[in-house]
């Protein structure tokens, strides 16, 4: 039983670490009152880049900042177009997608059937080998522990640090931020790139850590699916975690599926995660009070200083 | 020195027009510099991409064949995005009207008659418009964000489109092929011209246009449809009902994108294959920004982006580039369209150089 | 200037310009401490624009500051803070979903824990009758409970001098003499308090020095207590205003608009629920409903024009026909339009031209579709018609509805539902940030309207504005109606209670 178990949860938290990366980036950035739908485009370059940077220098670390940078890089093209140059927040969200997925399979052509053996695991001394413990929660790779910490280190910033209330003041009404004399646009900006950071992270993963390979669209909507993870968690951090890893969940579960050989079609159960997306949305937007009540309150709108 | 932005009294017409311009030729300038980067003459390239596959007839009646399903998402599209619906999802219609306006086809394999071909274009409709009422009713009794139902359905298409060719729909001679038969003559969109793949569904398209150009300008409907988009209360104080126009956009969206479909299955692609489409549905959005969300500005605009298309294609053939490029054009050309569009509510100040009189007053 | 000064804020030649307007002009001002000051003048008199200078938002062309008699320069809130300039603004700048220690925290410019602020905030509170309960989200208050909020925030701040814009346009008149007494007791303690307003009766009340505004020119400052408020009222207008004429008619006729509580629930957990709400309103009269914002106005302007439709037909009765089931066009063709409160967006379609902004409520009874087609040339003809008739200042039809003034937008929208000759006609706001020349004549073409035989409701939070036009006067508080007076037999403190639910006979019970 433990033998099939632990493998099971293992491989769940890898499907999830990269939803929680983009799902936790992207409730900052929306926090502040900016919809960046380019989750997609900035997690593919992410993917890409990191498996470039390992391929060309060998160090996971690197390849890991050089994602991070990326992310950030594509986040601020949408940052100035949104925030400096007032295009609206939902074409530019889609463009930045339509960018990048063109742009890492531009990047990537040289890199199809190019493998890598994966990030190293680490074990925390001691703590790891607690049985079934110990393999479960404390022999991962660095990205999913830093997964867990972004959590903590979100809902600390959010809710108890002067700029996280800078920040969701500025998501809930930028008018009023301005009139008290908060730089909104800037604040906006740092909160974009932060999402930009850690939706290249999450790709980042996918590429050296849940397929270590690269195949062009890799991401396979994995940023939307993170999107809808924000609306599922309410804008709350710790919902996010409950959210990724329950996806984390279905995608294993019709891998698994399909590796049992169960009686349905392989690609019935590929379509699972979509559908449970589309029923997590459906369940939590038709409560309308609740999203109106938790969603930030100038989220998507384009924010003009008046004079 | 960046130039300040000034805000005008009322929006340029002038840049309404001029902007997609402006864009066009930025992502030229940024093409020359991507092909600089990777050791390519951007003359040979911007050549390959833009003149070759328009010097012939052949690649002029290509470029038709390319634009037809981008012209008539586009059209679709525009509608819906002037009323705040966005629908992005049209990948998954078009996909949905292909598979069943191809089953239909299939399911008349050895019948011969003039009502097939109407009755597979319908097919195609009725599924993309069904594909969208999914959307449409989400949204209206669930408040479900119609960005990403509408997208995780086209995911969900795609695999239903890959299950039917490898199950049902496959050709039973086919070898295991995951192909659906070729459909019989009498389902294949009759061409216009000989040895060009250039079809009847290039009139569709422009009739399409024409439609959408009348319904945005003229009807009350293109009335409610701007109202809507542009201050929804102001819509429901007029008395107009926004679920209806949500029902109606995607509806009509999906219905077009759906016949988008249909035509490429019993067009230029001739039977169902595990993937029936290069992205129009998603191009289609840039096609209906960059055509300023207007019929006829649409027109051009999906004659430009299938030239990238094409394009890609040629410079993958001559000079052995990958066809991702167009995708990044594809991006750029959004990406630069958007900036420009600040030009038609701000004009740009450059700052006067610093006087003295400045200086001693900082 | 030398640093003895007795002046608190000195102001001298402030000069600032937009784009096509010279807000103000050459404007000086000086308030000593302890002093409550009135700046007075019209809608767009140039007031907002100078505090906007004392306070750091905008940045003055010409002019110079001093504080405490020494020079200044002000270059953004954060440093009139510093200075101890305190700003309550008429539009609060409050975050709804964080409560109100977390609101209070953003205002401050030196962190402290919230635990210590709260108790900051209780204390202040019951020290100056502001009570308030610091870890309430603002989303929960009222609005006079918001305004509170603001006050404190400037208080925390132990400011010199406290700028007030318009602060009681949110208030019932016992709200106001509450924060009356709190002011005084704060002028008294040494405060100085810039009170910005064109309520003549409230800076008599209020202020002992008033600086007059007139088209962003200083008239004069003068004691308010040597002047009348009809010597006032003529440097602020700059001329003799027309006393209001009131045509009433002797009787009013058959019943126009009857309703019998049309139960709304609210949207959601943050609007109104409409309870009670019974009223008839007859021809040839106007019927005003005050109120303090937020208590149900848009909600009962939407159940009344059917964009907000009943479960009973028999609910609402327009000219005899249940339309409680119907929407807004079947009820405009029975007789009856509306103008809502918001101009932009509601009203009117921001980005669309004056034609397309005139088809927008007026295709149905004007028929201006033809075969299925928009009739252009007819709608062009009602927008000019419009413009014309109602004296709509502007380049041509042809310019979007964005870039109207309030006045003019509101004449143009409220022209529009004229020129279709309704039977009832039901205005929310008719007036807001309208200048006084366009307000004149939009509560003279309502009362006309009424004396042509049309039943006319009015929906307002200026009270003296419904007490000028109306026969019978009423207010709606938590989406309650309460009962309707002759406006001859009300006072103004009568008025008041009924705004805060309560109700005037005795022995009734509580309605609210």
């Amino acid at each position: 039983m433990m033998e099939l178990f632990i493998p099971a949860i293992l491989t769940i938290i890898t499907a999830a670490t990269p939803l929680l990366f983009a799902a936790l980036g992207e409730l900052v950035t929306e926090k502040s009152g900016v919809l960046n739908l380019g989750i997609e485009g900035m997690m593919v370059i992410g993917a890409i880049t990191g498996f470039v940077t390992v391929h060309l220098t060998g160090s996971a670390t690197l390849a890991i900042l050089a994602s991070l940078l990326a992310g950030a890089i594509m986040s601020s093209i949408f940052a100035v177009l949104v925030l400096k140059l007032h295009a609206s927040q939902v074409p530019t969200g889609l463009a930045l997608t339509i960018f990048g997925i063109g742009l890492s399979a531009l990047i990537g052509q040289s890199m199809i059937g190019v493998a890598y053996q994966g990030l190293p695991v680490i074990s925390i001394p001691v703590l790891s080998s607690i049985p079934v413990l110990g393999e479960l929660l404390f022999k991962h790779d660095i990205l999913v522990f830093m997964s867990i910490v972004m959590v903590g280190a979100v809902m600390w910033f959010l809710y108890r640090t002067r700029y996280g209330l800078i920040l969701r003041a500025v998501g809930d009404s930028h008018e009023a931020a301005h009139a008290m004399g908060y730089p909104v646009i800037k604040i906006r900006f740092l909160a974009t790139l932060f999402g930009g950071a850690m939706s290249g992270v999450g790709g980042a993963y996918l590429s050296l850590a849940y397929s270590p390979l690269w195949v062009e669209q890799m991401t396979a909507g994995r940023g939307w699916i993170a999107l809808a993870l924000v609306v599922f968690a309410t804008w709350r951090p710790g919902r996010v975690l409950l959210g990724a890893y329950l996806f984390g969940g279905i995608t294993i579960l019709q891998l698994h599926a399909q590796a049992l050989g169960i009686g349905v079609p392989s690609q019935v159960m590929s379509m699972l995660p979509y559908l449970a997306t589309i029923i997590v949305l459906v369940i939590i937007s038709s409560d309308r009070s609740r999203i109106k009540l938790n969603s930030p309150a100038s989220l998507g709108k384009s924010f003009h200083p008046s004079r | 020195m960046l130039p300040d932005m000034i805000k005008r009294q009322t929006p340029s017409k002038m840049m309404v027009y001029l902007s997609p311009v402006l864009a066009l030729c930025l992502t030229l300038l940024a093409g020359i510099f991507l092909f600089l980067i990777m050791g390519v003459s951007p003359l040979d390239a911007l050549h390959a991409f833009f003149i070759e596959p328009v010097s012939s007839l052949y690649g002029l009646s290509e470029l038709g064949v390319k634009a037809t399903p981008l012209v008539l998402i586009g059209v679709a599209l525009s509608l819906g995005f002037r009323a705040g619906v966005w629908n992005i999802g049209a990948e998954g219609q078009l996909i949905i009207g292909g598979l069943c306006g191809g089953a239909v086809a299939l399911y008349f394999y050895q019948k011969t008659g003039f009502y097939i071909i109407p009755l597979i274009l319908l097919a195609g409709i009725a599924g993309g418009m069904l594909w969208a009422a999914i959307v449409a009713f989400l949204r209206t009794q669930f408040n479900a964000n119609e960005i990403l139902t509408s997208l995780m359905l086209s995911y969900v298409a795609g695999l239903l489109l890959n299950l039917m060719v490898h199950g049902p729909l496959k050709d039973p001679e086919g070898f295991n092929f995951p192909e659906s038969r070729m459909l019989s003559d009498s389902a294949i969109l009759p061409t216009l011209f000989e040895a060009t793949r250039f079809h009847i569904g290039a009139l569709i398209a422009l009739l399409v246009v024409a439609v959408g150009r009348v319904l945005i300008a003229k009807t009350l409907l293109g009335y409610q449809i701007k109202v809507m988009g542009d201050a929804p209360d102001a819509g429901e104080h007029a008395g107009f009902s926004r679920s209806r126009i949500i029902w109606i956009t995607l509806l009509m969206s999906g219905g077009v994108a759906g016949l988008a479909g249909i035509i490429e299955v019993s067009g230029p692609i001739g039977q169902l294959l595990p993937s029936i489409s290069p992205g129009y549905g998603f191009t289609a959005i840039i096609v209906a920004y960059v055509g300023r969300l207007h019929p006829l500005g649409v027109l051009f605009a999906a004659l430009l982006l299938a030239l990238t298309y094409l394009g890609g294609e040629e410079a993958q053939m001559i000079l052995n580039l990958p066809v991702a490029v167009t995708g990044v054009f594809q991006g750029l050309l959004l990406f630069f369209l958007l900036a420009s569009d600040v030009l038609i509510h701000y004009r740009l100040q450059f700052k006067k150089r610093l006087t003295v009189e400045t200086v001693v007053k900082s | 200037m030398n640093s003895t000064s007795t002046y608190l804020l000195e102001l001298q030649g402030m000069r600032k310009a937009f784009p096509g307007v010279l807000a103000t002009d050459n404007v000086d001002l000086k308030i000593k401490p302890g002093e409550v000051h009135a700046l007075l003048g019209e809608n767009g008199a140039g007031k907002s624009t100078l505090v906007k200078m004392i306070y750091g938002i905008l940045k003055a062309d010409a002019g110079s500051i001093y504080f405490n008699g020494k020079p200044v320069e002000i270059n953004s809130p954060a440093q009139a803070r510093e200075l101890g300039i305190a700003m309550v603004f008429q539009h609060f700048s409050l975050f709804d979903s964080l409560s109100v220690v977390e609101n209070i925290s953003l205002g401050m410019d030196h962190a402290c824990s919230m635990d210590e602020l709260a108790n900051q905030i209780t204390e202040l509170s019951n020290r100056y009758g502001l009570p308030l309960d610091p870890q309430r989200h603002v989303y929960t208050l009222s609005v006079g409970e918001r305004q509170r909020i603001e006050i404190i925030r400037c208080l925390l701040q132990k400011p010199k001098l406290l700028v007030m814009d318009e602060p009681t346009s949110v208030l019932t008149p016992q709200e106001v003499d509450k924060l009356f007494i709190t002011l005084k007791r704060l002028a008294e303690e040494g405060l100085a308090i810039l009170y910005i307003s064109h309520k003549l009766n409230e800076i008599k009340a209020l202020c002992r020095n008033a600086t007059v505004l007139r088209h962003g020119k200083k008239i004069d400052t003068v004691e308010v207590d040597e002047e009348s408020t009809q010597t006032l009222a003529a440097m602020m207008m700059g001329r003799e205003l027309k006393e209001f004429k009131h045509p009433r008619k002797s009787e009013p006729g058959e019943i126009r608009l009857s309703v019998n509580d049309p139960h709304i629930p609210a949207a959601d957990k943050t609007g109104i629920s409409l309870q009670i709400l019974n009223l008839t309103v007859r021809a040839g009269e106007v019927v005003g409903i005050s109120g303090v914002a937020g208590n149900g106005q848009d909600e009962l302007l939407a159940a009344l024009n059917g964009e907000k439709r009943s479960s009973r037909a028999d609910s609402i009765i327009i000219e005899g026909r249940a339309v409680g089931r119907m929407g807004p066009n079947e009820r405009r063709l029975s007789g009856l339009a509306s103008v809502p409160e918001k101009r932009l967006g509601h009203g009117a379609v921001p980005d669309m031209d004056l034609v397309e902004n005139a088809f927008l409520t007026s295709f149905t009874r004007l028929r201006l579709i033809r075969y299925g087609l928009i009739d252009r040339e007819k709608t062009v003809e009602f927008a000019k018609k419009i413009i014309r008739n109602f004296s709509v200042k502007t380049p041509g039809s042809d310019v979007p509805a964005s870039s109207l003034s309030g006045g003019n937008l509101q004449k143009f929208i409220i022209g529009r539902e004229l020129m279709q000759n309704p039977e009832i006609l039901i205005v929310s706001q008719p007036t807001w940030g309208v200048d006084a020349g366009a307000a004149l004549t939009i509560r003279q073409e309502l009362r006309e309207l009424a004396a042509e035989g049309a039943a006319v409701l009015v929906i307002s939070q200026d009270l003296d504005e419904l007490l000028e036009i109306s026969d019978r006067i009423g207010a709606i508080c938590g989406g309650r109606l309460s009962r309707f007076y002759p406006t001859s037999s009300i006072t103004t403190e009568q008025v008041g209670m009924l705004m805060a639910g309560v109700c005037l006979e005795e022995g009734m019970p509580h309605v609210a």
